[in-house]
C-alpha cells in the first residue's frame, strides 16, 4: 500500500519535469533506493506497472532500481559498517553513538525520454 | 530515429512533499494556526485520547479535527459528538498516509477557514507510512499503548525519530502485559533523545490534562 502512495508521488515530479523539458514521452526513469528506505522494491514495479499504464505519456516506462547500500558511522571509534547487519551499534566498539551515513535515499535520477 | 535523450534529475521524491509542507507550515504561521498531527497504529485509543485533550483546551481555544481514515467516518462523529467541535472526515482513496496537499485541503474543507486556534489531525492508523511524509504540522505526536508493547520503537524508528512526543496510552493494564515502561522509554529515546514522553490512561483520564497543558504552551508558543 505504502509503495503504491510512493509511486504517485514520483509519478507527479516525473510529470511535472516532462511538461518542463517539452517531453512527447518517457522511456524510463532510474530510481536511487537505500537500504533501509523500507521500500521493497518488487512492490514498487508492480505499483509502477500499473500506475503509469494510466498516464498517456508513460504508457510501458520501464522503472530502473539502483540500491544503495546502508552505511553507519560510529562517532567513538571513527569506523563505518554495514547498518543491515549491525543496526545502530558499532560491531568495533560497541558504542550506540553512530549515525546513518547513507541508505536512506529515496531519489529520481535520471529519465529517459523522447 | 526518435530523439532518445537522457534526463539527469538527481531530486528526493519526499522534495516536492517536504516543500509543500513547509509552505504550509509558513501560511499556518502567519494566521496563528497550530497544526498537530497525530499518528499511532490501529486501536492504540487515539479518537480516545483526543476527546480528553480537547474536551480540556476547547473551552480556551478553537478547534477543528480532521479524521483521516481509508473508508468511513466513525471517528469523525464519535470525535464530533464526544466533544462538540467540528470533526471532518478526510478520506484517503485506500492510501496509507496524508501528505502536504492533502492537509492543505482537509484545512480547506474545514467551514470556519481560517478561524482555528488549533487544528488536530488525525493520521492513518499505521506506524510506517505516515512517518515518510511531513503533513505540514507544528508538531508530530505518537500514542503507542502497552498491548502493543514495548519494542515497537525498535522496530518502527522513523515514526518515532519524526514524533515530537509520545503518550504511552493504556496504562491501566500495564499489569497484565509483559510490558516494560522503562525499557519502552529508554527504547524511544535511543531513536530519539529529545522526545518527551507522558503516561497515559485515556479510558479514565490518567495523565490527559498533563498532556493537555503542554499542547497548550506549545500553542502559545507557536504564536508569538
Amino acid at each position: 500500500m505504502h509503495e503504491l502512495g510512493v509511486v504517485f508521488h514520483v509519478i507527479d515530479q516525473i510529470e511535472e519535469l516532462a511538461e518542463e523539458n517539452n517531453v512527447t514521452h518517457v522511456n524510463s526513469v532510474t530510481l536511487q533506493i537505500g537500504t533501509v528506505t523500507g521500500i521493497i522494491p518488487d512492490y514498487l514495479i508492480d505499483c509502477w506497472n500499473w500506475a503509469v499504464s494510466k498516464h498517456d505519456n508513460m504508457t510501458d516506462c520501464r522503472l530502473i532500481i539502483e540500491k544503495i547500500e546502508a552505511i553507519t558511522h560510529c562517532k567513538d571509534c571513527k569506523q563505518n559498517y554495514n547498518t543491515i547487519i549491525y543496526g545502530k551499534k558499532c560491531p568495533y566498539c560497541q558504542s550506540d553513538n553512530t549515525y546513518l551515513l547513507q541508505g536512506n535515499e529515496f531519489m529520481i535520477k535520471e529519465m529517459e525520454v523522447i | 530515429m526518435e530523439n532518445i535523450r537522457i534526463i539527469e534529475v538527481k531530486q528526493s521524491v519526499f522534495a516536492a512533499n517536504d516543500k509543500r509542507a513547509a509552505e504550509l507550515r509558513q501560511s499556518l504561521k502567519e494566521k496563528k494556526i497550530f497544526l498537530l498531527n497525530v499518528m499511532s497504529s490501529p486501536g492504540s485509543g487515539k479518537t480516545t485520547t483526543l476527546t480528553g485533550i480537547i474536551n480540556l483546551l476547547k473551552d480556551e481555544f478553537r478547534i477543528g479535527v480532521m479524521e483521516a481514515d481509508i473508508d468511513s467516518d466513525v471517528d469523525a462523529r464519535t470525535v464530533s459528538a464526544l466533544t462538540g467541535v467540528e470533526a471532518i472526515q478526510l478520506h484517503t482513496g485506500g492510501m496509507c498516509h496524508l501528505d502536504a496537499d492533502m492537509t492543505r485541503q482537509g484545512i480547506e474543507a474545514l467551514s470556519n477557514k481560517d478561524g482555528y486556534d488549533l487544528i488536530i489531525l488525525e493520521n492513518v492508523g499505521n506506524l510506517v507510512c505516515p512517518a515518510e511524509f511531513d503533513t505540514g504540522a507544528v508538531r508530530n505526536m505518537c500514542i503507542l499503548s502497552v498491548p502493543e508493547g514495548d519494542d515497537k520503537p525498535l522496530k518502527y524508528p522513523l515514526m518515532f525519530e519524526v514524533s515530537n512526543f509520545v503518550l504511552i496510552n493504556k496504562i491501566d493494564v500495564l499489569d497484565y502485559f509483559d510490558f516494560d515502561m522503562d525499557k519502552c522509554k529508554e527504547n524511544i529515546r535511543y531513536r530519539n533523545p529529545n522526545v518527551d514522553i507522558f503516561e497515559i490512561c485515556a479510558k479514565n483520564g490518567q495523565g490527559i490534562s498533563e498532556v493537555a497543558d503542554y499542547i497548550r504552551d506549545l500553542i502559545y508558543e507557536w504564536r508569538k
